[in-house]
């Protein structure tokens, strides 16, 4: 690359992180100029978080030197790295819910009319920090009342109110609708013209390309690579992250759809404070045919797959599979029907952390005659299928006896996986399948999805990246505010249609 | 009740990931325990000497009484035989994610269910002894199922449940012995003796309530560790919202678990009142229930372990009084040593909760609305 003549806002060199038994980040270096922008890319556990939080002062670094505007520094801690003028957008946002949007943003750091703060100028503040960056809020209202990319604006504005000129954001669009994600790309880009640094930590491919000027790929700890994006492709980023060459596209022939499987007409589900979450919903999955459920996360999608799992009651006029009754049946008797289903949150729902992994690929099977007599577990038989399931589902273990917790992302989701597809399932109810997983597994979980599809299961994929909706499912329901705003074929969803509607837009717009 | 129970209580036992623990946590599981009962009889020995009293004279005198004579033996084996029980009582509660502390009020119903037992029927040694034996284990079964119930049905925590519990049952078989069960013309507080026939047999020195506890022992050591019942409990304990997933139902486990833990604890009275006190007297039995806690958490779970734990907790409660006949020390300094030791087996668990809830702390001071 040409020499940059704008001035370095930070400069790491060599940092190296290790933890008992890991070394998190070996070796890196990365140099962030006055407005600019630099994608740090990777797969979960490449080490960019412990990077930004070494940045960040949250971490210390075993080696290596962090340089803030030309100065070495040792952080002591977050209020030091912010007193350097570094800001962070954390993945959860460290919010006061029920303060307001100005009380949150001058939390910490208010301005006094002694002994009391003075809220008038810190409204004022904020209300030109806002004015300034295009960042639209509401200064009086309460936290607790904003959608979440409000919320994520209330925490920029925080960063840019004590004057962070090294933004850096973790995973800043995971929780926003495509819209929203256009609008933040948006103000980054603006950030970066006032002359800010930002760090931008991701792993959708699609914002890299779009928005970085620099592009900082890790894997395994290790930097491997710079690059900027009219250099590159997601192809090529998704093999710099991976180490191999990566289907990104889903292999699939067109559905055969055959008669109905899973059939929901009228399903209301209350959340657990009892308030309504999936309102008068109905649909139908045939044999076959995958149909996906868009929607940003907390539109009722969560309770939705609970109530058809059996883990949450509901009323409905009919929840059918193969025209069996399932309506409030208890989650045994459901997968007892056939249905398999792969839960949202798998370290809670779907696995046994200190459980081996072959006591975990029959969690749900573990009483019936094939794995136990009278009682009595049959250690052979449950180690033959797993030996088995491992190598089919190419689970990286390093054996069945191995417990689950100390396996990656991806493999523990593909334990998941091969579980439910092992038994042959008529109707699978898979839901984030791919969420905290390396881009390699989500290959390979997609291409296990549609195999099932093919074998004739009706699946019911609910998933927050539009991507992975998009790119599996033969039908696209959107869900909004606990309803089903539209079932589109997959030929007329595209991107925009799809992200209107799950940002509420009617569907005739 | 949906994701998180408050009554839970989170004991540390399931092996924390090995990327996020401290350096305890690589340890082999004997060590912990080996070394906090080094350290509690280092400290238990400076307190000896402050008394003036050489602490390897004392260790001595303790050991070789206890240990070193027939007699000595036996009262190690019979102290050890409700011990291996409530321990196993605690244990088989941990492993299924419940703190039963109420292991003594089980153990008390049940003494006291079992003498009733003893004295009231008539009938030949073979069925007598499992009769009483069993009518005791209903007793501790039933008295425990009300914290078991109290935990599944209403999510009441069961470690307060079976705290309360106790002081009842403290003053319900004091009374029970002393009005309508009371030995009649006595002036005592305690049952009528109870039949020979319900008298548990002695093989030479080997008392047989001491056979059948380790027996139970082992083959609790089994049931959790090869049967599909061990792996509901197991699989509860270690995470209920994937063993509701995984079909199993978590209310059922938890009243079973706490019936099973009960049952356990009331075998211990029972074996007592048929083996060694032949009647109930309110004044016997006195902690077997709390020393149950200090021997599950040193032999972390593990019903085998339970049995070198007991036997070591028994031949310390067993020399206490050579202790203070021959050297003149307090035999309270025994109660200090297993205090030390149940302060220090359970630090690591404490130093690993406090740990985990600021971790939680870090990203929850606001909630997570994220994802």
């Amino acid at each position: 690359m040409a020499a940059d003549e704008r001035e370095v806002l930070l400069q790491a060199t060599g940092l190296t992180k290790r933890f008992p038994g890991v070394v998190a980040n070996e070796d890196v270096s990365l140099t962030l100029r006055k407005g600019e922008i630099l994608a740090l890319l990777g797969e979960n556990g490449a080490g960019k978080s412990t990077l930004v939080k070494m940045i960040y002062g949250l971490y210390a670094p075993d080696e290596g030197e962090i340089r803030i505007k030309g100065e070495a520094v040792r952080l002591a801690g977050p209020r030091d790295a912010i007193k350097r003028g570094i800001g962070m957008v954390h993945q959860h946002f460290q919010l006061v819910p029920v303060f307001t949007v100005a009380e949150n943003i001058v939390l910490g750091d208010e301005p006094l009319r002694w002994p009391f703060v003075n809220m008038k100028s810190a409204r004022a503040e904020v209300a030109r920090l806002s004015e300034e960056y295009g960042l639209k809020v509401d200064v009086d209202a309460h936290v607790e009342d904003l959608p979440v990319g409000t919320q994520q604006r209330v925490e920029i504005l925080k960063a840019l109110y004590r004057r962070a000129d090294i933004l850096i954001l973790d995973e800043p669009t995971a929780v926003l609708t495509p819209q929203e994600t256009d609008d933040l790309l948006r103000v980054m880009r603006g950030f970066a013209d006032s002359g800010v640094g930002v760090i931008f930590i991701t792993h959708k491919l699609r914002e890299v390309l779009a928005v970085a000027d620099t592009i900082e790929v890790l894997r395994g700890g290790k930097w491997v690579g710079t690059t900027v994006p009219a250099e590159t492709s997601q192809e090529g980023l998704a093999q710099m992250m991976v180490g191999r060459g990566v289907l990104l596209q889903v292999d699939k022939r067109a559905a055969q759809p055959q008669e109905v499987i899973l059939d929901v007409q009228g399903l209301t589900v209350t959340d657990d404070l009892g308030l309504p979450a999936v309102r008068d919903v109905s649909l139908q999955v045939r044999a076959g045919e995958i149909l996906g459920i868009a929607g940003v996360e907390g539109n009722g999608q969560r309770e939705l797959v609970q109530a058809l799992t059996g883990l949450r009651r509901c009323s409905a006029t009919t929840v059918t599979v193969n025209g069996q009754d399932i309506l409030n049946k208890s989650p045994h008797d459901i997968h007892a029907l056939g249905v398999g289903h792969v839960p949202e949150d798998r370290e809670k729902d779907g696995l046994v952390g200190p459980y081996s992994v072959a006591d975990n690929l029959v969690l749900d099977r573990f009483a019936e005659p094939e794995f136990a007599s009278r009682g009595v577990r049959d250690r052979k038989a449950i180690d033959a299928l797993s030996t088995n399931l491992v190598q089919q589902f190419d689970i990286r273990t390093p054996g069945i006896t191995t417990t689950v917790q100390s396996l990656s992302g991806g493999n523990k989701q593909k334990i998941v996986i091969a579980r439910e597809l092992a038994a042959n399932p008529v109707a699978l109810i898979a839901a984030q399948p791919t969420r905290g997983v390396d881009v390699g597994s989500i290959e390979f979980i997609h291409s296990q999805i549609v195999g099932a599809r093919d074998r004739g299961a009706a699946v019911l994929l609910v998933s927050a990246e539009l991507d992975e909706i998009l790119g599996l499912s033969d039908r696209v329901a959107v869900m909004y505010d606990g309803r089903l705003v539209d079932v589109l074929d997959i030929a007329v969803a595209d991107r925009a249609r799809v992200g209107r509607l799950m940002a509420g837009g009617s569907k005739d717009a | 009740m949906s994701t998180t129970d408050p009554a839970r209580t989170d004991l540390g036992f399931t092996d924390p990931d090995p990327r996020r623990g401290g350096p305890l946590d690589r340890l082999p599981a004997i060590v912990i325990p080996v070394v906090s009962v080094l350290l509690a009889f280092a400290i238990g020995g400076i307190l000896i000497w402050l008394q003036g009293v050489n602490p390897f004279q004392a260790y001595y005198v303790l050991f070789s009484n206890a240990l070193g004579t027939t007699e000595g033996l036996l009262r190690v084996m019979q102290k050890s035989t409700p011990l291996i029980l409530t321990g196993l009582a605690v244990t088989v509660g941990l492993r299924a994610g419940l703190f039963n502390i109420g292991a003594q009020g089980q153990l008390l119903v049940a003494a006291l269910g079992t003498a009733w037992a003893g004295y009231n029927f008539q009938m030949p040694m073979v069925l007598h002894i499992p009769v009483a034996l069993v009518f005791g284990m209903l007793c501790g079964a039933a008295w425990a199922s009300i914290a078991g119930a109290l935990r599944a049905y209403r999510s009441v925590s069961e470690v307060i449940t079976t705290i309360m519990l106790n002081s009842i049952a403290i003053a319900l078989v004091d009374y029970l012995a002393s009005e309508p069960f009371k030995e009649p013309d006595q002036p005592l507080t305690r049952t009528p003796e109870i039949a020979p026939t319900a008298m548990l047999p002695t093989f030479g020195i080997v008392p047989s309530g001491f056979l059948i506890a380790i027996v139970v022992a082992i083959v609790f050591g089994w049931l959790l560790s090869r049967t599909t019942q061990g792996f509901r409990f197991n699989t509860v304990g270690l995470n209920p919202s994937a063993a509701r997933y995984a079909g199993i139902s978590v209310k059922g486990t938890i009243l079973l678990a706490m019936a099973v833990s009960g049952a356990l604890a009331g075998m211990g009275g029972a074996i007592e009142t048929l083996g060694v006190t032949g009647r109930f007297e309110p004044a016997f039995n006195a902690g077997l229930g709390f020393d149950g806690i200090t021997i599950a958490l040193l032999a972390r779970a593990n019903p085998i372990a339970t049995i070198p734990a007991a036997i070591l907790i028994g031949t310390l409660r067993s020399g206490a009084a050579a202790l203070q006949f021959q050297t003149g020390i307090e035999p309270e300094v025994v109660d200090v040593i297993l205090a030390i030791t149940l302060l220090l087996v359970s630090a690591p668990i404490v130093a690993r909760l406090l740990f985990r809830k600021r971790n939680i702390k870090q990203t929850q001071v606001t909630q997570g609305w994220g994802s």
